[in-house]
């Protein structure tokens, strides 16, 4: 024994952050304590309640413009407005909902925790990053009070050349956001590499770090591209270079490449984080070792390099060689191999596991069903000859909601629930979850559905209008989205009525061997009270001890009895 | 429930470690979350390297589009590469490659202990950023004179001016393909080797590319200056140590991105003349 004497709960030093032991939530009190926080799990509750607002915000776009679309001609707005909205909901959803949400939130939260280290690397740096978020977001809305921009989420020139000045602000917020962005990335890269606590070995690697390894691979090798392109684009408005001006010796494609650069490899920083949680639901819930841990995480990686080399496929109708859009087709086919051997290696986890049908399960099986769909449609955009066909109409809105919104949303929401517990330590009702399930997973398909056979039948996007024969679909595919609308607030609902009316968590109210588990709930400060040594993997079922898999409720419920006794 | 569980799972370091680890004062400079100096080097160390490839890639969609323009117009690099002058920018070059071996001295003198020793380095490498920053204010005073500017702004004479009897008077002269008003304007003018040459409008390109890429690349010396400065007043307020240099290393690191930037764009810009 060493001569000094230290607290018998743990090793740490307060600081002026707090005690190290205490309840992360409760360790420093006032408004103040939260904006100055360099604890990654408040930044990821902070993060989790920006990127909320922006989804319902977006979301709300979504509804206006799905109303618009009910009949024929003027529902509800103009046709101005129309393309006002569908810009809006587009360019929220993308830059200040989908991007930042699970490595924002969840990411942040449960990264570090994962692999035993007590912050990410760079807590400042997390910060920051969450603050230029807030400056990129406001910029972004500042162009609805200069009139709102109506180039859709792409900013595509020449159009986003000449159309209102509020443009620059768009791209400009974009810009920033994409800042936030690249340091969120550079903060997991750096944590994963110099963080891990002694055992968890690369192969010991909890799947969500090895996705959010991926994701943040992605975004900072993407979006500096994203950057210098909205930085041309600003000086086109602002000094007209030129560089995409056919005019004056440019080219309007060139911005398509760069956009596709950095957009094609964005779409895959919104789906791996997806997948990332979902292979800990599918574990956890099987209760057994995942089947192809290495396949899983390799395809994570596998796809963040294939990302990079398939852009091409937004272009076929745009202009390219025949030669190049053939290269591009094949590639893209590719994709389908690292997102088949995560399919494969889940279902093969579920295949004989003792599958518990909790509320998050039910959105991991929603979205192995639901990303199925989405991912094959991709293989039909992606073959030349069926692209010609498809490109710009409903079929791409559809195949691209079921990825992004069956894919990653559901993710999100099923991490949501599963997570809830060890977040806020409180129990949300599993019989409302269900419910908000039900209700989300049949209205996506009634909203998205209905679009795949718009499409295929030539129903292009973005119009304002459409032909009498369309209108079953859009009218089926507006009451889908008010029946999702429903399931998204009986969902929202469900986890802020667990905050004041929940139960309280146990340590692990689900049985998981993952190592988020084995702390406190809520998690102290310092996340752990000493450093773990980690001697198995996450998903070792069988080398678990029977305290470990310990849901708790019983701890719990005997609690609380005692303390119904004392009363 | 208080009691850590991981205790049972995974078998914790044995308490004994634990409590040796804090038995040794923890340094100033080691952040909380970090268990060792040398944690705290690495994981600093890889985010910035890891903030050089953004870096480098951002710059690398500019080199793409200059790919790609070379390409399509390699006559016209040519002729518009004579008006960039070569004599400032091989200075440039020579000013830049200076001040990343002083920076990398001031890392050396840094790990060493020798506190005075880094702050002159520092100082003459920012002073060559200085020098750097002046004599690129004197190429584009020269170029917005001849009205050699990016798109739409190409022969324009803001910066020359005068205007006599409808003809403009300046150090190039503006001529328009046809008597059609608003055609494009083509410019005459005397490049850095004193021969007189006719500029076709489509040049702008080439301009446009030489200011973002040189603007840019501009942007992050003064960004690099600011960093160094902020270095310099850390190691005047004697926050290093031989232990604990970190700020110095990586400050350097960044200077280093920035001279190698500029290695690139001097002689793809400067120097891609065919043989005359």
């Amino acid at each position: 024994m060493a001569a000094i004497e230290i607290p018998v709960a743990g090793g740490h030093q307060a600081d002026s952050h707090g005690d190290p032991d205490a309840m992360y939530l409760t360790a420093s009190r006032g408004i103040r304590s939260w904006l100055t926080t360099l604890d990654h799990k408040r930044i990821g509750l902070m993060y989790l309640t920006m990127v909320s607002i922006a989804f319902f915000a977006g979301g709300m776009f979504a509804l206006l413009l799905r109303i618009e679309l009910f009949s024929r001609g003027k529902t509800i707005v103009d046709a101005e407005t129309y393309n006002r909205f569908f810009t809006l909901h587009g360019a929220i959803m993308v830059f200040l909902f989908i991007i930042p949400s699970v490595p924002g939130a969840l990411g942040n939260f449960f990264l570090p925790i994962m692999i035993g280290a007590k912050d990410v690397a760079f807590p400042r740096l997390n910060l920051l990053s969450f603050y230029i978020y807030l400056v990129g977001a406001s910029l972004a809305l500042t162009s609805i009070v200069m009139g709102a921009v109506d180039t859709g989420w792409t900013f595509y020139t020449p159009y986003s050349m000449q159309t209102m000045n509020s443009v620059i602000s768009m791209t400009f917020g974009a810009f920033v956001l994409g800042f936030s962005s690249i340091l969120t990335g550079l903060n997991f890269l750096v944590t994963v590499h110099t963080m891990r606590a002694p055992g968890v070995t690369w192969s010991r690697m909890p799947l969500f770090v090895w996705g959010m390894y991926a994701t943040s691979l992605m975004q900072v090798l993407a979006t500096p591209v994203l950057a210098i392109t909205l930085l041309l684009l600003i000086a086109e408005r602002f000094f007209g270079i030129g560089i995409f001006d056919p005019k004056l010796g440019g080219d309007p494609v060139l911005f398509q490449h760069f956009f596709w650069f950095y957009s094609h490899p964005a779409v895959y920083i919104m789906i791996v984080p997806g997948m990332a949680i979902v292979s800990e639901l599918i574990a956890t819930f099987s209760r057994r070792a995942i089947f192809g841990q290495f396949a899983i995480a390799m395809s994570s990686i596998g796809l963040a390099l294939l990302g990079f080399l398939v852009w091409g496929h937004h272009l076929f109708a745009a202009g390219m060689s025949e030669f190049v859009t053939m290269l591009f087709s094949a590639l893209t086919m590719l994709v389908a191999i690292p997102s088949g051997v995560k399919i494969f290696n889940w279902t093969a986890t579920i295949y004989k596991g003792s599958v518990v049908w909790a509320s998050p399960m039910l959105y991991a099986m929603g979205f192995i069903f639901l990303f199925s769909i989405g991912g094959l449609t991709g293989l039909f955009l992606g073959t030349l000859s069926v692209d010609i066909h498809l490109t710009d109409t409903y079929f791409v809105v559809a195949h691209f909601h079921y990825v992004m919104m069956g894919g990653t949303v559901i993710a999100m929401l099923g991490g949501l629930l599963y997570w809830w517990p060890k977040m806020t330590g409180k129990m949300h009702d599993e019989r409302k979850a269900k419910l908000g399930f039900i209700f989300v997973f049949v209205g996506f398909n009634v909203t998205f559905g209905s679009q795949f056979i718009m499409g295929s039948r030539g129903m292009p996007r973005r119009y304002y209008d459409y032909l009498p024969q369309f209108e079953p679909f859009h009218r089926a595919s507006t009451i889908g989205s008010w029946i999702l609308a429903v399931g998204l607030f009986i969902t929202a609902y469900t986890l802020l009525e667990a905050l004041w009316n929940g139960k309280k968590a146990p340590r692990n109210p689900w049985g998981s061997a993952g190592y988020e588990w084995m702390t406190d709930t809520p998690p102290c400060l310092a996340n752990f009270h000493s450093t773990p040594v980690i001697t198995r993997g996450p998903y070792d079922y069988h080398l678990a001890t029977p305290e470990e898999l310990a849901t708790g409720w019983d701890e719990v419920t005997a609690e609380a009895d005692s303390a119904a006794k004392k009363k | 429930m208080t009691e850590d569980l991981m205790a049972n799972v995974t078998e914790t370091a044995p308490a004994g470690a634990a409590h040796d680890e804090h038995a040794h004062a923890r340094p100033s400079f080691l952040a909380h979350h970090f268990d060792t100096p040398a944690q705290q080097f690495y994981a600093a160390k890889l985010g910035m390297w890891v903030f050089i490839a953004t870096e480098i890639l951002m710059f690398g969609g500019l080199f793409c589009a200059y790919a790609i323009w070379r390409g399509m117009e390699p006559d016209l690099f040519d002729l518009a590469h004579h008006f960039l002058n070569k004599t400032m920018g091989a200075t440039n070059t020579v000013v830049l490659l200076f001040s990343s071996l002083t920076a990398a001295l001031a890392v050396r003198s840094a790990q060493l202990g020798h506190r005075n020793q880094t702050s002159v380095l520092l100082v003459v490498t920012i002073l060559c950023a200085c020098a750097f920053l002046v004599i690129k204010y004197f190429e584009y005073t020269h170029k917005f004179h001849l009205g050699l500017l990016p798109g739409h702004c190409f022969g324009h004479p803001w910066f020359s001016g005068a205007i006599q009897n409808g003809e403009e008077v300046g150090t190039c002269v503006r001529v328009h393909a046809d008597s059609t008003p608003g055609s494009p304007l083509w410019v005459r003018a005397v490049d850095e080797s004193g021969h007189t040459r006719l500029l076709p409008p489509r040049a702008n390109m080439f301009f446009g590319l030489y200011f973002v890429m040189t603007g840019l690349h501009a942007l992050h010396v003064v960004i690099g200056m600011s960093i160094l400065g902020w270095v310099l007043y850390r190691n005047v307020k004697g926050q290093f140590s031989k232990e604990y240099f970190t700020a110095v290393d990586l400050g350097a690191l960044y200077w280093h991105l920035v001279d190698l930037v500029w290695i690139y764009l001097f002689p793809l810009l400067y120097l891609v003349g065919k043989p005359e």
